[in-house]
């Protein structure tokens, strides 16, 4: 009764293992296109990402104005040029932090039960997602890096300091995206999210260079920066966009952050088994 | 020799822990089998464990104990090759609002593996078949609650699969929508040779959809075999006296206890209800002379053979509890 019956006569023998790199490739296309359409059918929502940076931009280049002058501040520029690569950074990571609510979405209807009980690849609906938020942020930094280049600030590193800078983007938005979905899988609850983004995402912020020069913050926050990924996505973007930095400025963050992205992404894919013992 | 059960659950255990108190068994060691393009339903109050046991032969929850074949593979061992065979239709909707009828099927059947014209063809294969054709380039979100049911199990056959799973199909469709899926999956399981398993807390659509039924109750399968199979087990008819005074009903009931050959009395309402242990045309004419005897007077008396219902009951012993009650009456309202 218990034993492995053989297939119906006339049925191939189907390899155990998951789907082959092939076929998970592919099924990360049409689930990337797929995450694209629903974005792009809500035209609201798309003004809003775009939007949005471009008020913290604005809103934090005239608030802090003046911190350029404090002795020791930065190296030279304006605070607009300073924050740039902060607020494309701020912007990637809170927009990634919410990437699991489709997740939770597709949990509370029966399309995630409906994708894990079909053949689909589960490192494609993980990659698939974190692929569509880096789309979204991809194009909050084209209109953050144009509000800054039109309210004046310059930048030396040129087209391709701007290049390592969205690769600086994509992947701290696959690092964060990665980890909201991990919470949605383990938890199916947009709560867990609204957490994330308060408790997490929140202070990395403001324990980052993002809006302030480290050196002239506390001891303690630039030691702990040094820990933050948010912070390795930030030093890689202001290093790029100053294009006189040494190499060892862009390279050593740029392989930290590619090593967490890897890292969360295979933790995030393992979630889906947390799923499978709770269902 | 008979062939291999398509699906086969052997005694399955699933125990759910829940916070501050005692652990749930959802499933206390479910087993049932079902034939090769048989329709089987899983039939039962909620909570009776209908869904967890579709959960386990889906390959979305591993049991605590026992085993289970698909389409003659381990659910457990060779979750991938079960995936490749069968179509899961959850409870809430498998279909994305935001795309389109279209999209959701083609997406669908490329994810199980179709090339892109094969999978367009099916999709517009199958939108004709559910009647979704005026509706297919609409994003979901625009459609009735009965044309997203289609679409949901549109998208469960999209890849052809050996065995499809439905998990209440119709709760929560107007009777219109209901009737029409009815006829939909019947026409289905005549015409794909696909082993259907549906879980319902209707009686009638079990009765009417399913060659086998499996009765599942606090997590074990209380009774299987085919529909009338399990009428016949009852033995004797259903007799129901409608007394047409209100009052009478104590008096009618104590009466028909005393009249030989009648069992299980029950009473509701103004309605005396009893199972024949002999032949209902000498039972009959005794009780209605015992009943005038006594003075009680008869509005109707029907005799009926034995429903699902009464099989249920008899094997429960209880009735649907409020939930499916108050479903069943929004169903049929």
């Amino acid at each position: 009764m218990t034993t492995t019956r053989p297939g119906p006569t006339g049925t191939a023998a189907v390899p155990a293992s998951g789907p082959g790199p092939l076929v998970a490739l592919g099924h990360t296309w049409l689930l990337t296109a797929r995450a694209l359409r629903a974005i792009w059918r809500m035209p609201m929502y798309m003004v809003m990402n775009l939007v949005q940076p471009m008020f913290w931009l604005l809103l934090f280049g005239a608030l802090f104005r003046s911190v350029v002058e404090i002795p020791g501040f930065g190296t030279g520029g304006t605070y607009l040029e300073f924050i740039t690569p902060g607020i494309v950074m701020m912007t990637a990571m809170f927009g990634a932090a919410w990437a699991g609510t489709t997740f939770v979405q597709d949990m509370e209807r029966g399309v995630m039960d409906r994708f894990l009980t079909s053949p689909t690849s589960r490192g494609a609906l993980m990659v698939a997602s974190m692929l569509c938020q880096a789309v979204i942020a991809l194009g909050q930094t084209v209109v953050v890096l144009g509000v800054a280049w039109l309210c004046g600030a310059r930048f030396d590193g040129g087209l391709s300091g701007v290049a390592l800078l969205a690769v600086g983007v994509v992947l701290l938005t696959a690092v964060f995206s990665a980890l909201s979905n991990a919470f949605a899988l383990i938890t199916a609850q947009q709560e867990a999210l609204i957490g994330l983004s308060q408790l997490i995402t929140l202070p990395l912020m403001f324990i980052s260079s993002a809006i302030m020069d480290p050196r002239l913050s506390p001891a303690w926050v630039a030691t702990v920066a040094r820990f933050n990924p948010f912070d390795w996505a930030v030093r890689l973007g202001r290093a790029a966009l100053d294009g006189s930095a040494p190499a060892s400025e862009i390279w050593g963050p740029l392989a930290l952050l590619a090593t967490a992205t890897v890292l969360m992404a295979w933790v995030a894919t393992r979630a889906f088994r947390a799923r499978e013992r709770s269902a | 020799m008979p062939a291999p059960p398509t699906i086969e659950a052997h005694d399955l255990v699933k125990t759910y822990a829940a916070r501050g108190r005692p652990p749930v068994r959802a499933l206390d060691g479910v087993t049932f089998a079902a034939a090769p393009g048989a329709v089987l339903g899983l039939l039962g109050p909620n909570g009776a464990g209908k869904s967890t046991t579709l959960k386990i032969l889906t390959t979305l929850a591993r049991p605590d104990s026992g085993s289970a074949t698909v389409a003659g593979a381990d659910v457990a061992r060779r979750p991938e090759e079960v995936r490749r065979r069968i179509g899961y239709v959850a409870q809430r909707p498998v279909t994305d609002p935001m795309d389109t009828g279209r999209e959701n099927l083609v997406l669908a059947a490329r994810l199980h593996g179709l090339r892109p014209a094969t999978a367009r063809s099916r999709a517009t294969e199958l939108l004709e078949r559910f009647d979704l054709t005026e509706a297919a380039d609409r994003q979901v979100r625009t459609y009735s609650g009965g044309m997203a049911r289609k679409l949901d199990v549109a998208v469960g056959l999209v890849h052809t699969p050996e065995v499809l799973f439905l998990d209440e199909p119709t709760t929560g469709l107007d009777p219109q929508a209901r009737t029409e899926m009815w006829a939909e999956i019947e026409r289905m399981t005549h015409t794909d040779n696909v082993t259907v398993l549906l879980t319902t807390h209707y009686l009638e659509e079990a009765d009417r959809l399913a060659s086998q039924i499996a009765i599942v109750d606090r997590g074990r399968v209380v009774a299987a075999g085919t529909p009338s199979g399990l009428k016949d087990s009852l033995h004797g008819d259903g007799l129901v006296v409608e007394t047409a005074d209100d009052d009478a009903v104590g008096t009618a009931a104590a009466v028909t206890s005393r009249v030989p050959g009648l069992r299980e009395i029950t009473t509701e309402g103004r309605a005396v209800r009893a199972r024949t242990a002999a032949p209902a045309a000498v039972v009959l004419p005794e009780l209605l002379s015992a009943l005038e005897a006594a003075g009680v007077r008869v509005a109707t008396a029907t005799l009926a053979r034995p429903s699902l219902d009464d099989v249920y009951l008899s094997l429960t012993g209880h009735t649907f509890d409020p939930d499916t009650a108050r479903a069943t009456q929004e169903a049929t309202a």
